[in-house]
């Protein structure tokens, strides 16, 4: 039923998004900033992103493999803190329980995605398989990898 | 007490009934009573199921004893701290749980000459066992093999013994392909992988001396990436395992691998070991389109380049990705004569096939003859998932972990997803 809202709550924004568009056909990709918190678009990139690097280990639905891969559905570590959430795809993580379960995959650096896939990708996370948490913004990942590099 | 009446009156037919059975033949087996769906299992003509214990744990091998007593190890301790389930016969083919003991998680658990072997995922026990089955000393057991390595990735400790004293242990690699960085795209494989040395193999210790670590073992098998089923052929007095094939080709080398070959390979293997016997992990894997070993892509491979290198030829191999979690030699006489000395091995089932379709969560048959496997493979009990919408999703009711022969000859099944026991018997009549 989730699921079905968040859906609706995409549809609609893509309606929106192509309403838009027709009015101003020139701003393509509103190189402005998305000033609201969860424009289609980046939902969609988002997705791309995920099914290329994310969606092996943690599934099509989010929900991982139990022991091995955690789950990305309403964790406190996917809800939670978003500097430590961008952390987790800059460095990797290991021998880490997610609330409470132990899972035994190495999960590798993603530090090759770019800030803004990276924005897109936990932004869509955190909008579907049941959440519902703020966007991550591009400007969030920029200053969390300035801060892990240090 | 609606609900307790019926029972209490069906478990009083079930007595006297199984009294008056007794009456008149003193020893004839409680019948076993197949369920009306099979457990909704799907099996060959013939075949019958039930299930005979709702565990609740997470039931990873098990074994039975001549009198019918079940040991059942868990992946974790349960609410009582019991890492080993006892289940004792009750009516219609069914166990109870009747208790428990050692307070560890682990996988492993054997029987051989009167004692009980068990792992935890760093260390093998045993009990001894009285004339009954019935375990001796619960809360003292000799602890045979010790300090073995467990670095979370294929943890866990399966365990067997041959005829001669020895028990082989299989230690896991903690890695998928022993990159620099384990799983990270482009990363190449560690020159003569270090890992080799403390696992990636099947060690050799004996069966009845204690505290045995990495030294007082033999490093019996190497190049297996991870073993979780595996047995001892009597026939061809050899020890048979089933590895569980390297995962990600696409995800870590997108440019060699397409999504769909990813899914593919490489092959789930069944091999034949001997003592030194090298299976190529992780420099090579086993393509079973083409039946031939390849190089792996972290060590020179291309996705064409065959493998270079003397290493041990697969005895069968079987879909990706499936994890093969026990491997069982049939010698019991239930099942008709085709099924004798052949293998059952239980597919825990995949996770890493997608975007393809998830596939296992079965229990497949494997024809030998002398030995050696013979003819093709056939699955012979499926839909554990529940549906087939489940297992493509990857998300089934069940996963099938364990398997053991009863006295009988019935094949059981356990499942460390709900902890569910499924017993297999043939019901129809042989001529």
């Amino acid at each position: 039923m989730k699921r079905f809202f968040v859906l609706l709550a995409a549809v609609t924004l893509l309606h929106g998004a192509a309403v838009a568009q027709q009015k101003k056909p020139v701003a393509k990709k509103p190189a402005g900033k998305p000033a609201t918190a969860m424009p289609a678009a980046r939902l969609a990139a988002g997705k791309t992103v995920y099914t290329q690097n994310c969606l092996t280990c943690h599934m099509a639905d989010g929900g991982g493999v139990e022991g091995m891969n955690p789950p990305l559905s309403k964790t406190t570590w996917v809800l939670g803190d978003k500097t430590r959430l961008v952390g987790v795809v800059l460095n990797g993580l290991q021998d880490q329980d997610i609330d409470g379960e132990p899972y035994r995959n190495v999960m590798p650096a993603q530090n090759q995605l770019t800030d803004q896939q990276i924005a897109d990708v936990l932004t869509y996370v955190r909008n579907s398989f049941g959440n519902k948490a703020s966007a991550v913004t591009p400007a969030e990942v920029k200053a969390a990898r300035a801060a892990n590099k240090k | 007490m609606n609900r307790t009446l019926p029972r209490y009156l069906l478990l009083s037919a079930a007595v006297a009934g199984s009294l008056s059975l007794l009456a008149l033949r003193p020893s004839a087996p409680a019948a076993v009573v197949a369920d009306p769906n099979n457990a909704g299992l799907k099996l060959p003509a013939g075949f019958g199921a039930l299930v005979v214990a709702e565990t609740g744990g997470r039931a990873r091998h098990l074994v039975v004893t001549p009198k019918g007593i079940l040991y059942v190890k868990l992946n974790r301790p349960d609410k009582s701290g019991r890492g080993i389930l006892k289940l004792t016969p009750n009516v219609g083919g069914k166990v109870t749980v009747a208790g428990g003991f050692g307070n560890y998680g682990g996988t492993g658990i054997s029987l051989k000459d009167g004692y009980l072997y068990a792992s935890s995922d760093e260390d093998v026990y045993r009990y001894k066992l009285d004339g009954n089955g019935e375990v001796t000393n619960p809360t003292a057991p000799e602890k045979i093999v010790t300090g073995l390595i467990n670095r979370r990735q294929h943890e866990s400790k399966s365990i067997v013994l041959d005829n001669a004293g020895n028990l082989y242990v299989n230690i896991g690699a903690y890695s998928n392909s022993c990159q620099e960085q384990d799983r990270q795209k482009g990363s190449m494989g560690q020159p003569n992988c270090p890992i080799l040395e403390q696992a990636g193999g099947i060690w050799q210790f004996r069966a009845d001396k204690p505290n045995q670590g990495y030294a007082e073992g033999t490093r019996y098998a190497t190049g297996l990436r991870n073993v979780v089923g595996l047995d001892w052929n009597s026939q061809a007095n050899q020890l048979f395992v089933m590895q569980h094939g390297r995962d990600q080709l696409h995800d870590i080398f997108p440019e060699l691998y397409d999504t769909k070959q990813s899914a593919e390979l490489p092959a789930e293997c069944l091999y034949a070991l001997t003592k030194g016997a090298n299976a190529g992990w992780p420099y090579v894997y086993y393509d079973g389109q083409q039946r031939k070993l390849m190089q792996a892509p972290e060590y020179g491979g291309d996705g064409k380049k065959e493998a270079t290198g003397n290493y041990l030829q697969p005895a069968a191999a079987y879909p990706a990705h499936t994890a093969p979690n026990a491997l069982l030699f049939y010698t019991g006489t239930m099942f008709p004569e085709k099924y004798r000395h052949g293998a059952f091995i239980a597919f825990h089932g995949s996770w890493n096939r997608a975007p393809e379709p998830q596939k296992g969560y079965y229990v497949v048959f494997q024809p030998f003859k002398d030995g050696k496997p013979s003819g093709n493979w056939e699955v012979f009990a499926d839909n554990f998932a529940g549906t087939p919408e489940k297992a493509a999703a990857g998300r089934p009711d069940h996963k099938p972990c364990g398997l053991a022969q009863g006295p009988d000859g019935s094949l059981y099944v356990s499942d460390d997803s709900k902890g569910t026991i499924y017993r297999i018997v043939y019901t129809q009549k042989k001529s």
